[in-house]
């Protein structure tokens, strides 16, 4: 990138309109057209080839479904809804379980982390225990929840809670443990309280640490919602699928399997937005660097 | 850069403070113990003093414990032995009115550089408005003016080092505690850092406490030099510097026949304990 504006700014006078630049961008534009045949053929190829196969009977669409039969079982389910409601609702249901669980999450596992990174009194005393509790499958507890909790949104929060928690909170943890031994010592010496230390330094640092681990936090936010939904509920995508699968209906599963993806995927979004807002200040990787 | 000519406008604010910007270092030993449990010494008996106001260099052979000296004066370490007395009083905790320059940048990077520059002031408790006032003014002597909004990625490695400079110098300190300031700078800049960091202590005088690996910046900046052992670190000498002041452009007082005696005389002391400690560490010693 460098080697070609340099050419170009030697005999152009400005706004990069020399014949070099022009080249530039024409190859550029090339390349992402090339980036997006690509991955449109490959989709074709994947989709295309499941519908063939199942189609001409190599692959039994009873067992693993049919792309077209996911669609329509798709149109039908927005149009018709459920046996348990309309097919919004419990796609709201869902939502509302995983999004809550996260929030709950990530601020207990935030505010854990920071707290025992910086005491090593209470990590060396709590450590051992939480390495015990990380070793436990935690999606066991959903049972534990249901049990305990009913059959509501409550069993799933906790379950979606306790999975984020432990992602986020060993990411903080480890945040706060690489803060910069020269920057402590300079605020320190420049008269910070400990909470200032918290405020300007500790939580700053760790951030980045954090938001990366909120990428997948989300990801299992939604693990966590579906399994209490499978595992009993009376409105959810989890029930959805459950119900598919009682009724040797691949179709439905693949269906309610699109939507959470699309669900993920718009979480995802908004994550990297909130990254992008929180982290201006860091200087830009090479490789963002690099794409004109 | 032309807005450093009316810098002689600051009052010497806190110069009632100067009197007891005294350092007494006496008997200073630091002990550590090593992974293998071994105690190590660091430091041995280290003794000198810091006149108020006085630019003090400390020079020494790498590993001589000259940083560990450092963090025992701001308080961030507590010595095994000995004493640092601050005005007077001994240093526990953090030591009030000193502030710290690094080798490696100190600098906030999620702050912008005005951000970085208020950190002081702001854990201080001044209102916001005279702090901003305040952070703006140094930024301008140090010649950042303009420069308020970058980040610190943006900044060359010569200006990081204007923005901690005038992070470590706006809350006046009494006592100014350097690490190897220009450690990391080319050659050019190094100088150019130098002759303006003399030009700023002169206005607001502190007693400097200076670590240098090199001779020659010690000499040029310093009234005093104090020459370290090898390790376990102790004041092997001390040397005053009788240059006049005000000295003027750091590259051009080198030439000067009073500076090359000094320089001589402080290196036929110093290289013997270089020698030492480059045999040490070359010896297959860790």
């Amino acid at each position: 990138m460098s080697t070609t504006s340099t050419v170009a700014a030697a005999p152009a006078t400005d706004g990069g309109k020399g014949p070099a630049a022009t080249a530039a961008q024409r190859a550029a534009k090339r390349r992402v057209a090339q980036v997006w045949a690509g991955r449109i053929g490959l989709a074709v190829f994947v989709i295309g080839g499941w519908q063939a196969f199942t189609t001409w009977g190599i692959v039994d669409p009873f067992f693993f479904g049919q792309p077209s039969g996911i669609w329509q079982r798709l149109i039908d389910l927005f149009q018709h809804g459920t046996q348990f409601g309309s097919f919004y609702q419990n796609i709201w249901t869902t939502i509302e379980e995983a999004l809550v669980g996260f929030v709950v999450g990530s601020l207990t596992g935030v505010v854990f982390g920071v707290a025992l990174g910086q005491s090593r009194y209470l990590s060396d005393v709590l450590g051992p225990y939480i390495k015990m509790v990380n070793a436990i499958p935690r999606i066991v507890l959903g049972s534990i929840f249901i049990v305990a909790f009913g059959i509501g949104v409550t069993p799933k929060i906790l379950l979606a809670a306790v999975l984020v928690f432990f992602i986020v909170f060993f990411n903080a943890f480890q945040g706060v443990r690489e803060v910069d031994r020269n920057v402590l010592a300079n605020v320190r010496v420049l008269g910070a309280s400990r909470m200032q230390i918290t405020r300007h330094v500790i939580v700053p640092s760790a951030l980045t640490w954090i938001i990366a681990s909120l990428h997948s936090a989300f990801g299992f936010a939604v693990v966590g919602a579906l399994v209490g939904e499978v595992l009993g509920a009376q409105s959810g995508l989890g029930l959805v699928i459950k119900t598919a699968q009682n009724n040797f209906d691949p179709n439905g599963v693949f269906a309610a399997m699109l939507v959470i993806a699309v669900i993920v995927l718009g979480a995802e979004w908004l994550i990297g937005k909130l990254e992008h807002r929180l982290l201006s200040w860091r200087p830009p990787t090479p490789s963002e660097t690099n794409v004109i | 850069m032309a807005s450093r000519n009316d810098v002689a406008t600051s009052p010497g604010a806190g110069a009632a403070d100067h009197a007891n910007a005294r350092i007494e270092i006496s008997g200073l030993t630091k002990r550590f113990l090593t992974p293998a449990g071994e105690v190590f010494t660091a430091l041995h008996g280290v003794s000198f003093t810091v006149e108020p106001g006085q630019f003090c260099a400390v020079v020494g052979p790498t590993g001589c414990g000259k940083s560990t000296t450092l963090s025992m004066v701001s308080g961030l370490d507590r010595p095994s032995e000995g004493s640092v007395k601050v005005g007077g009083r001994e240093v526990s905790g953090i030591t009030d009115g000193v502030s710290f320059m690094f080798q490696t940048d100190a600098l906030l990077p999620w702050k912008t550089v005005l951000g970085n520059v208020l950190m002081g002031p702001v854990f201080r408790r001044v209102p916001k408005h005279q702090a901003q006032a305040s952070a703006r003014d140094w930024l301008r002597r140090v010649g950042l003016a303009g420069f308020e909004d970058r980040y610190p990625h943006q900044l060359s490695g010569g200006m990081r080092k204007r923005v901690a400079m005038a992070a470590a110098l706006i809350n006046e300190p009494k006592i100014l505690i350097m690490d190897e300031p220009f450690g990391a700078l080319d050659v050019q800049t190094k100088a150019i850092m130098s002759t303006e960091l003399l030009s700023l202590w002169e206005q607001i005088r502190p007693s400097v406490v200076f670590i240098t690996h090199d001779l020659d910046e010690a000499v040029a900046l310093a009234d005093r030099v104090v020459v370290m052992t090898s390790s376990p670190g102790s004041v092997k000498a001390v040397f005053d510097i009788d240059l006049p002041r005000p000295r003027g452009s750091v590259q051009e007082i080198r030439f000067q026949p009073r500076f090359i005696e000094l320089q001589h005389q402080i290196w036929d002391t110093l290289r013997e304990e270089v020698e030492r400690a480059y045999a040490l560490t070359a010896g297959g010693k860790q």
